[in-house]
């Protein structure tokens, strides 16, 4: 050991029960040239966590396509991905996972994940727009699983409703492997001006390092390596590994943090996350190629007597470090008082490169900055396919036989059963909890396709939305992806925006298992293949592994989180139709029943195949419905997924009815209207599909436009004011199918 | 005309109120810190929606005892028109510039949502299908009888749920005092100034149709 450091030994056996592997204590020996200390190894086992060193997953991110001219921050470089929106703006966002911290106290754990990504946007000096979240559930009949989506929900409404920050959307799904390991996935979008955007790169020996925000306690001690095991019976006692949230607080740091980066104060800023002040220090130091220096006894406490290695993993939340340069310090602490916050001097910067923790005087850590947050050991773990869902027979006549039966009631009660189910039934139960409006900025909110809020001082408009398709991903990994990526795409351009990035959430199983690590590689392939297709760089993400408990992994679920651009906000597209109009199919439509929701919500049937997907047939139905709204044809848009092309238009109208207070109906046209092959045409999942509603006299042009597009176009319904839904000779009555579909999941609310 | 917005460190609605007032009402207005008293020289004040101190204590209740409550509380004396909208509402209860009290939702959840009003009295002239958004946790109103009885009998209560969704006592979404000057609302105004996507642009903006009567009165 170094003579100066004071503290006592880190040993082999410390190690290990911190959660590094022995070759890691043996690497930290090597690299240091000494054993460490007990400060600096639990330094080392914060950091060399995979939460924070992503070292099972970051050589294969590291391949992701993130080419684009509006790129600001390199992935991975800064907090979150930033995009060059018009010469003076920029949008910043990034999607985080709380998984675990949900599973075991769902209220905090969601409101936590909420105030995480909130900070890793403002830290950038952007100011949050809007926030999104993608959750997976086991089935809310269970006790167990309703109170976990119930405590979630109102974690996430509660934290981001006091902050003021809208939530713009996202999605949710039920599957029994969730049961034990919910995933909790948030995302939030903001925008920040240009010029004055803060770094988190520290720089400038002799400036001060300052720390403000809450106080300092004990929670949160080990969250990240918490998030670095799989869940067991008895994750419930670490209970105090998961941090405890004050929205109020996180609105004080953010208006606060927002003031100074604006006010040209800081020379940079990280906020406190997971590993707490050793993350941000050490990171920050080590991408300044700098040293800092830190006296842990200068750090705002709130419990008596904490040690050195407490104050440096706490993972206390709303925290903040940042450089200031000694002239501007006064200037910048008055802002913090101003918003009566502490703002505290506890160390330095120098040109050692070392990160050194003093208590009290005495030396309890001396380890280079880069060691802890550049050169943890990276791994590409092997990978085996494994079995996969197979094909099934998927000859489904139910819908057909009840209308070559003409039989109304057993038609009725097909349709009652797919929009009432938990996956496809009105999520308004959940958004009705969040904050949609505040903020003014509101073209289009949850419930849609994607979310649109407009761009502050300026004309445009961003959509916005987060996709994951959890059984495509356990059937076939790599086209899985595929579809999600297109799907999002095509949620992002049926609201009339053009899509100029993506972030992810991917979250998965124990990477160590070879099976469950090829759902991880196969992700990254396609997820790099699509964005390369469709020239959308993907600007960061978030890594969760170890989502599984005794009962196994859950499914694997990458989040795609897209936005898009909307140069005049005036130009978003709804996605609901209003009278009379006429809804038509856009784009290549190949609708199969293997692996759709109707299968699985009639016949508990989860296999493949997937439906074909390619990605030339997406980009060209794409191209044409940003034409034909640009030509003013379109007067609504969705795209197919979930239920098909009959949910997908029920929905549209759905949303006219609500928004116009009328008695909307549909009557299906021409092979759509027929029993042969109903099940597929009806409720068959498809790529690359939208359905459109037509402006009033405008049919005809859109007809030429797809022509000469090449691009397929077929007539799938009128829409009329008589309140019915019309498939040949039999009719029933819409308001009694929105009905099941506003209450499939809003019973589980009550 | 000035108008004069009460914030406090949690306040979330201020900005965007001050910027319907400006656009839409071309007035001055001006945010009133909380740690301060103010000179009665605007014209009318809002306290706007939020949750000035966090609202862990009951809503309002802190911010009910703040320095600038006390000019506020001067202002009501001079008779100057204010209005507060939800946490701003709340904060009038706990000061009790307002009768009554705004308690838990029944529902026990946030709610965010359009909902369908009955204009009372001189808001009776708001149209059959009038609606302003909400979005509160704590915007069950609630009063003991007699209470009741009197904001009945002066024609206090101003706005009614036609489909009450939080508990409140007769269906109450707001209110006035006894002289008309100091209102309290749940639903939000200023929040209805930007018609949805879907909204037929000609047809009255709900918020100004409000606020206009409010203005009416300075």
């Amino acid at each position: 050991m170094n003579e100066s450091l004071i503290d006592k030994e880190g040993t082999a056996e410390e190690a290990v029960k911190l959660g590094l592997f022995p070759y890691e204590y043996d690497r930290i020996c090597e690299k240091l040239g000494r054993t460490p200390t007990f400060t600096e190894l639990a330094m080392f086992s914060g950091m060399w966590s995979e939460h924070c060193s992503y070292k099972n997953s970051i050589l294969l991110l590291k391949t992701l396509y993130s080419k684009s001219d509006r790129l600001l921050a390199k992935p991975g470089e800064e907090n979150a991905g930033a995009l060059r929106l018009n010469d003076k703006q920029a949008v910043v966002f990034k999607i985080e996972s709380h998984n675990h911290p949900s599973a075991v106290e769902p209220y905090q754990g969601a409101a936590t994940g909420v105030g995480g990504i909130m900070r890793d946007i403002f830290t950038m000096g952007a100011r949050p727009l809007v926030s999104l979240n993608s959750l997976r559930f086991g089935h809310p009949e269970k006790s167990r699983n309703r109170y976990l989506l119930r405590q979630v929900v109102k974690g996430i409404g509660d934290y981001g409703n006091s902050l003021g920050i809208p939530v713009a959307g996202g999605e949710l799904f039920f599957h029994e492997s969730f049961s034990k390991n919910p995933l909790v996935n948030a995302m939030t979008v903001g925008i920040a001006s240009v010029e004055s955007m803060a770094s988190a790169r520290a720089r400038g020996p002799g400036n001060l390092v300052v720390y403000v925000g809450a106080r300092t306690g004990r929670d949160g001690i080990h969250g990240a390596s918490f998030a670095s095991k799989e869940l067991s019976n008895e994750s419930a006692e670490e209970r105090s590994a998961v941090q405890v949230g004050d929205p109020f607080m996180e609105k004080l740091v953010m208006e606060a943090t927002l003031e100074v980066i604006q006010k040209k104060l800081v020379v940079s800023i990280q906020d406190m996350g997971a590993a707490g002040l050793v993350s941000s220090s050490s990171e920050m130091a080590a991408s300044g190629g700098v040293g800092i220096d830190l006296h842990t006894d200068r750090i705002p406490a709130r419990e008596a007597n904490m040690q050195p290695f407490e104050f440096l993993l706490s993972e206390s939340q709303e925290r903040m470090l940042i450089v200031v340069e000694p002239t501007k310090y006064a200037e910048l602490k008055a802002v913090f008082t101003k918003w009566e916050l502490e703002a505290a001097e506890i160390g330095a910067v120098t040109d050692t490169g070392l990160l050194q923790i003093f208590h009290l005087g005495e030396l309890y850590a001396s380890v280079p900055a880069s060691l802890l947050a550049k050169d943890a050991p990276r791994y590409e773990r092997e990978v085996k396919e494994p079995v996969l869902p197979q094909a099934e027979n998927h000859e489904i006549r139910d819908f057909a036989n009840a209308l070559s039966q003409k039989n109304e009631a057993s038609a009725k009660d097909i349709l009652t059963a797919i929009l009432s189910h938990v996956n496809i039934a009105s999520k308004k139960p959940l958004f009705r909890q969040y904050d949609t409006d505040i903020g003014l900025m509101r073209k289009i909110g949850p419930g849609q396709n994607s979310g649109v809020y407009r761009v502050p001082d300026s004309n445009q408009a961003l959509s916005v939305t987060v996709d994951g398709n959890s059984f495509y991903i356990s059937i076939s990994p790599y086209e899985g992806v595929l579809h999600t990526v297109a799907e999002a795409r095509r949620n992002i351009i049926s609201s009339g925006a053009t899509p100029i990035g993506i972030t992810n959430g991917l979250n998965y199983a124990n990477p160590f298992r070879p099976e469950n690590y090829y759902f991880f590689e196969s992700t990254i392939r396609a997820m790099s293949h699509a964005a390369e297709t469709f020239k959308l760089p993907i600007t960061g993400g978030n890594v969760s592994f170890y989502n599984e408990s005794e009962d196994g992994p859950v499914l694997p679920t990458p989040m795609i989180g897209m936005v898009g651009l909307i140069e005049n906000h005036e130009d978003a597209l709804p996605a609901t139709a209003s009278p009379i109009t006429a809804l038509y199919l856009v784009g290549q439509f190949l609708p199969v029943l293997s692996a759709s929701q109707y299968a699985w919500i009639l016949r508990e049937s989860q296999g493949g195949p997937l439906p074909q997907i390619d990605l030339a047939e997406e980009e060209k139905s794409g191209e044409l419905i940003l034409r034909a709204n640009a030509l003013k044809l379109l007067q609504g848009a969705t795209d197919l997924s979930n239920g098909g092309a009959m949910i997908a238009a029920l929905r549209m109208i759905f949303g006219g009815r609500e928004v116009l207070r009328n008695s909307l109906g549909l009557t299906l046209h021409g092979s759509f209207a027929q029993s042969e092959g109903a099940d597929k045409l009806l409720f068959g999942e498809t790529a690359h599909t939208y359905l459109v509603a037509v402006t009033a006299g405008k049919e005809s042009d859109l007809l030429t436009l797809a022509e000469t597009q090449k691009v397929p176009l077929q007539k799938f319904a009128d829409v009329t004011d008589n309140g019915s839904l019309t498939i040949g000779s039999i009719k029933m009555d819409v308001a009694d199918l929105q009905k099941a579909w506003e209450t499939g999941l809003e019973k589980y609310f009550r | 005309m000035k108008a004069g917005i009460l914030t406090f460190p949690g306040s979330n609605c201020d900005k965007d109120l001050g910027n319907v007032l400006r656009e839409f009402y071309g007035i001055e207005v001006e945010y009133l810190w909380h740690t301060s008293a103010f000179a009665i020289e605007h014209d009318l004040y809002f306290v706007p929606g939020g949750f000035s101190y966090g609202d862990y204590l009951r809503s309002g209740a802190m911010a009910a005892k703040a320095p600038s409550l006390k000019s506020l509380r001067e202002a009501s004396e001079k008779g100057r028109v204010i209005t507060g909208i939800c946490n701003g509402f709340q904060i009038l209860t706990e000061a009790h510039l307002l009768p009554g009290a705004l308690i838990r939702n029944d529902s026990l959840k946030h709610i965010c949502e359009w909902v369908d009003l009955k204009g009372e009295g001189e808001f009776s002239f708001l149209p059959e299908d009038f609606a302003l958004p909400v979005s509160h946790s704590e915007g069950n109103y609630l009063i003991d009888p007699d209470g009741l009885q009197s904001l009945e009998e002066n024609q206090q209560i101003i706005l009614r749920y036609r489909k009450n969704p939080n508990g409140s006592v007769a269906d109450i979404a707001g209110i006035q005092s006894a002289n008309g000057r100091i209102i309290g609302l749940m639903p939000h105004p200023e929040r209805a100034f930007f018609p949805a996507m879907d909204y037929n642009q000609s047809l009255p903006i709900p918020g100004k149709t409000f606020l206009d009567r409010i203005f009416a009165r300075v």
